[in-house]
């Protein structure tokens, strides 16, 4: 128990240190981000109401306004989800467009996480069992190769070679823009049909990373007395594989999840913009290409928010894979 | 019973016991000799030799850009748009642009970065895990805790946000912004190695003997951590490039310089697969790839060399 | 037929990078149906890699370049694979030097004795979830322990209880051998006793052949029935453990034996052995005790000596072989 309440009181307070850090960025940066995001609103002509403005300035700053004042408006303008009015989306309010955007980006990563993680963690494994052999070579200098591919690379070749020049797959969207979501079987077939390239691209260049760390846990956990011990019984090579090798190797690539998700999520953020996927990456791809500072900051906090979560629910799994975390104090 | 209870540590390997453990290295070898036994050692594991062999190929290329590349990367003489041919091997870009002069140079801007951005992070890292690892309590408590605070704040939106808020873009704040991203992995595993050193009884020992904590730290526990810090290094400097190739893919970089994400970008920006310009996307990227893969094959000699257990047979 | 036949044995340690390292050097050892055998020597003689050789555990880079191994009449040396698996059960099994790490940390005591009771099953054995609790429950009273132990993971034991499960689940195997390394090291004095205790009932109540490994001459004294004396990768004395405390001895041993004395003395005298272990990346000529020995002489220098009787036993020393012939002579000649 008493881990999972240190674990609940960290999330709380790094939740807290994120979200303020988030505060403090446009104000720390030179040039002034609110005066752009004004500006350029103005230039294209859209109407601002007085609390859209009062808005933009508690997320972007407001240089006539004491920080701590600030402060409070910043955490009132998350509260009421008013992140001001975007320069790519001026009809909607921005708490919506990302509200929409978020579930394809979730779906996105989730699936790919679970295949990356699942068939890295295999990999990793097999390498590391049959260290120093054809099968870890192959699958070292395999895995080094493909994960040094930038994922906005691969996915452009992905997307040339099977979408454009052979046909397989949609060349870009979740879905096809004739149509509208909605929750029928077909819409659904063709969304997943749509996610087949971007899962792709993202597991293919996410996977490494599981790999090696599976490989070297298991290279390490292989010297350990218990692995000796278990040989020495008379166990079978798979059962002293899987699950005396293993199971143990794995706990420290959980307890990693957090900094793989990280780069998963910079990898989304390329990949949706390069498939046109309508997620929140493809949005901060926008964002950032059209200067779009409200929108780009409110994305900002979510994406980090997300992780957060992600890493918190993670580390609470983590009491079932680990019997000694379930009894300490 | 044991009235002699030395407590002599089971050696390693039998046999182990006969060489009389010697006081650990008096003076730390001139840094010239040291890097060139680094060197020969990485050069002995496969791995890292193709890796050195690679990177030296990019550093050479880089070196003498002027020299290989047919024509000026800037100059803008050529039709625009071309798929390859004699003159452009891979091609023009929107402006008249020789990609495959673009590429030659780019070696530059792409190596610089990764290894700038990689040794300032590193530096960074390593200076926090040494302060944080060295000194338990409350320093070491807000060290960790702003390190963690780092590690999850995802990276490249992070990055994304400050290049976008620092409105000038220049190489050298792509080199900062990555620097600033990426260095909590590294200050978290040289931490570790730090606080297990630390305890150490060579540590202990010459802290009684009356040796002043900075020179502990720098005589006694730094040499010992060489292979982490050049780890860490090399894994940065990967990050880096990568990093710096996303950021100038989204539009982010320095539309003055030639590296080879602008060539992606302007790739991107030109639609150049759709116009049948495919060794346009795919050159570059294959160059990114190989500096990555270099750097990765490097460490994974560095990693057998202070782990025994993951040396090749 | 002796339980156990190894000749010439010979282990060599290669590392990939560093100096090759005989550290088992022309090895037979003869072992019967029943004894218990304290192999003692100190760091580094050779004595673990020996119990390590005998139950087929070597791993690399350390090697078993030559020898043959008869247990119960097949030869183990050329097993491999699943014969070498099965060969397990009924057959040799290790105890590991510390139990502290010796027990996979996910899983509890019962999946333990599970795994194994599992992996030798023979058809018509119960090993359902009942058949195995109610062995688990068997082999850990055996061992002196709650049947309660079953359902804890390894973290929650202390180090003396751990080490009675590793020993419990090698006695799942219903070995006739086992090999017990340096099963007391990790552990303090009055738990050591407790459980050098255990491995005595239980060899004396089940028969099995036991070989104890320990750098505690007196933990072996002790406790078995026949004492070997390692070094340098030799076996350079093998007595019986009554005649250990007293009579002539290897020099070594007698060194060995000088490093003792009872605290409760008046006055308390410590030995020591001058000198270093040789270096065993060498191979030598003549005796390897040479260089520390007080009776060094020529001939030491220039052969190895083999085991020559000595006393109740033998011991690998050419001046003591040679005393006690002339005693022998003049006791004949008398």
């Amino acid at each position: 128990m008493g881990y999972i309440l240190r674990k609940v009181v960290l999330f709380i307070i790094t939740l807290w240190a994120a979200i303020t850090l988030v505060f403090i960025l446009p104000r720390l940066m030179p040039g002034s981000p609110v005066d752009a995001a004004l500006g350029k609103l103005a230039s294209a002509g859209v109407p601002i109401t007085n609390a859209e403005r009062a808005a933009i300035e508690a997320q972007l700053g407001a240089p006539h306004t004491s920080l701590l004042a600030q402060y409070g408006d910043y955490w009132n303008s998350i509260a009421t989800l008013r992140f001001g009015t975007s320069y790519s989306f001026p009809s909607q309010t921005v708490a919506h467009t990302i509200g929409v955007a978020l579930p394809w980006t979730v779906f996105l990563v989730g699936t790919t996480t679970v295949l990356a993680f699942i068939i890295g963690t295999l990999l990793g494994v097999y390498a590391g069992w049959h260290r120093a052999k054809l099968a870890d070579s192959s699958v070292t200098i395999g895995a080094t190769f493909f994960g040094a591919f930038p994922p906005f690379w691969l996915g452009l070749l992905l997307l040339y070679w099977l979408s454009f020049k052979y046909g397989w797959f949609p060349i870009k969207g979740g879905y096809d823009p004739g149509t509208t979501p909605n929750w029928s079987l077909s819409f659904v077939g063709d969304a997943l049909y749509h996610s087949v390239l971007p899962g792709l691209t993202l597991a293919i260049t996410t996977l490494s990373g599981w790999v090696f760390g599976m490989r070297n846990n298991m290279i390490n956990t292989l010297g350990e007395d218990y692995v000796t011990f278990a040989e020495a019984n008379g166990l079978r090579s798979r059962t002293v594989a899987m699950l005396y090798a293993a199971r143990n190797a794995l706990l420290p690539n959980v307890t990693a999840f957090g900094l793989a998700l990280g780069a998963l999520i910079g990898g989304t953020v390329l990949v949706e913009g390069v498939y046109s996927y309508p997620g929140v990456g493809n949005l901060l791809y926008l964002a950032v290409t059209n200067h779009d500072f409200p929108l780009m900051q409110a994305l900002f906090l979510v994406i980090t928010l997300s992780m957060l979560v992600a890493i918190f629910i993670v580390d609470l799994l983590y009491v079932r894979l680990d019997p000694r975390v379930r009894s300490s104090t | 019973m044991s009235i002699i209870a030395t407590p002599v540590p089971p050696p390693e390997a039998p046999g182990a016991a006969a060489r009389v453990p010697s006081g650990h290295a008096s003076a730390v070898p001139g840094p010239l000799r040291f890097i060139g036994r680094a060197l020969r050692t990485l050069w002995s594991n496969g791995k890292a030799r193709a890796g050195l062999i690679i990177l030296g190929i990019i550093i050479l290329v880089a070196i003498f850009a002027p020299v290989l590349a047919p024509h000026s990367p800037a100059a803008t003489t050529f039709t625009p748009y071309l798929g390859s041919s004699g003159t452009n091997w891979l091609g023009t870009t929107g402006n008249g642009q020789d990609v495959f002069s673009q590429l030659i140079y780019g070696a530059r801007v792409s190596l610089i970065v990764g290894l700038c951005a990689g040794a300032l992070a590193t530096l960074v890292a390593a200076t926090f895990g040494l302060i944080s690892g060295y000194r338990p309590g409350l320093v070491d408590e807000v060290l960790s805790f702003v390190t963690n605070l780092a590690l999850v704040v995802p990276g490249l939106p992070l990055m994304i946000v400050l290049t976008a808020y620092i409105q000038g873009h220049s190489v050298w704040t792509i080199v900062l912004v990555v620097a600033f991203t990426s260095w909590a992995t590294g200050a978290r595993v040289i931490r570790s190695q730090v606080k297990t050193l630390r305890a150490r009884e060579f540590v202990t020992s010459a802290v009684f003997s009356g040796e002043r904590l900075f020179r502990v730290a720098f005589r006694e526990i730094l040499p010992n951590m060489t292979s982490l810090v050049a780890a860490s290094f090399f894994a940065a400097a990967t990050a880096a490039v990568l990093a710096e190739a996303s950021l100038e893919f989204l539009g982010l970089g320095d539309p003055a310089t030639v590296s080879w994400g602008t060539i992606l970008y302007a790739a991107q920006q030109q639609n150049a697969l759709l116009t049948g310009q495919w060794l346009m996307v795919l050159a570059p990227g294959l160059a990114i790839v190989l500096l990555m893969v270099s750097f990765t094959l490097i460490n994974f000699g560095i990693d057998a060399l202070s782990n025994p257990r993951l040396r090749e047979k | 037929m002796a339980l156990l036949e190894a000749h010439g044995v010979n282990v060599v340690y290669e590392p990939s990078r560093g100096t090759r390292i005989w550290s088992v050097r022309d090895v037979d050892l003869t072992l019967e149906q029943g004894e218990f055998v304290g192999l003692v020597g100190e760091s580094g003689c050779g004595k673990s890699t020996l119990g390590f050789a005998l139950t087929r555990m070597l791993r690399p880079p350390a090697r078993l370049t030559s020898g043959t191994i008869r247990f119960a009449g097949t030869d183990i040396a050329g097993l491999d694979g699943e014969q070498l698996r099965r060969a397990r059960r009924n057959g040799f099994a290790l105890v590991l030097q510390s139990g502290m790490n010796a027990l996979n940390p996910v899983r509890d005591i019962e999946h333990h004795f599970g795994d194994i009771l599992k992996a030798h099953a023979v058809p018509g054995e119960d090993v359902s979830a009942a058949g195995i609790r109610r062995r688990g429950t068997e082999l850990l009273e055996a061992v002196r322990l709650d049947p309660a132990v079953l359902s804890r993971f390894p973290h929650e034991l202390s180090g003396g209880m751990r080490q009675r499960v590793s020993i419990a689940l090698a006695l799942s195997l219903q070995p006739q051998m086992i090999v017990f390394d340096e099963p007391t090291t990790a552990l303090d004095v009055i738990v050591q006793q407790a459980v050098i205790g255990t491995i005595k009932e239980l060899q004396r109540e089940r028969g099995f052949t036991a070989i104890l490994i320990s750098h505690d001459l007196g933990i072996v004294l002790e406790s078995t029935d026949r004492v070997m004396v390692m070094y340098a990768g030799r076996i350079v004395e093998d007595q019986p453990a009554r005649a250990m405390a007293r009579g002539l001895h290897h020099p070594y041993t007698e060194a060995l034996l000088d490093c003792y004395d009872d605290p409760r003395a008046e006055e308390v005298r410590l030995g020591g052995i001058p000198g270093t272990p040789p270096d065993l990346s060498a191979p030598n000529t003549g005796c390897s005790y040479t260089p520390r020995c007080p009776l060094a002489e020529d001939i030491c220098r220039q052969q190895d000596p083999p085991l020559f009787p000595l006393e109740a036993g033998r011991a690998a020393c050419h001046v003591r072989a040679r005393a006690a012939r002339v005693e022998e002579e003049a006791g004949r000649a008398r």
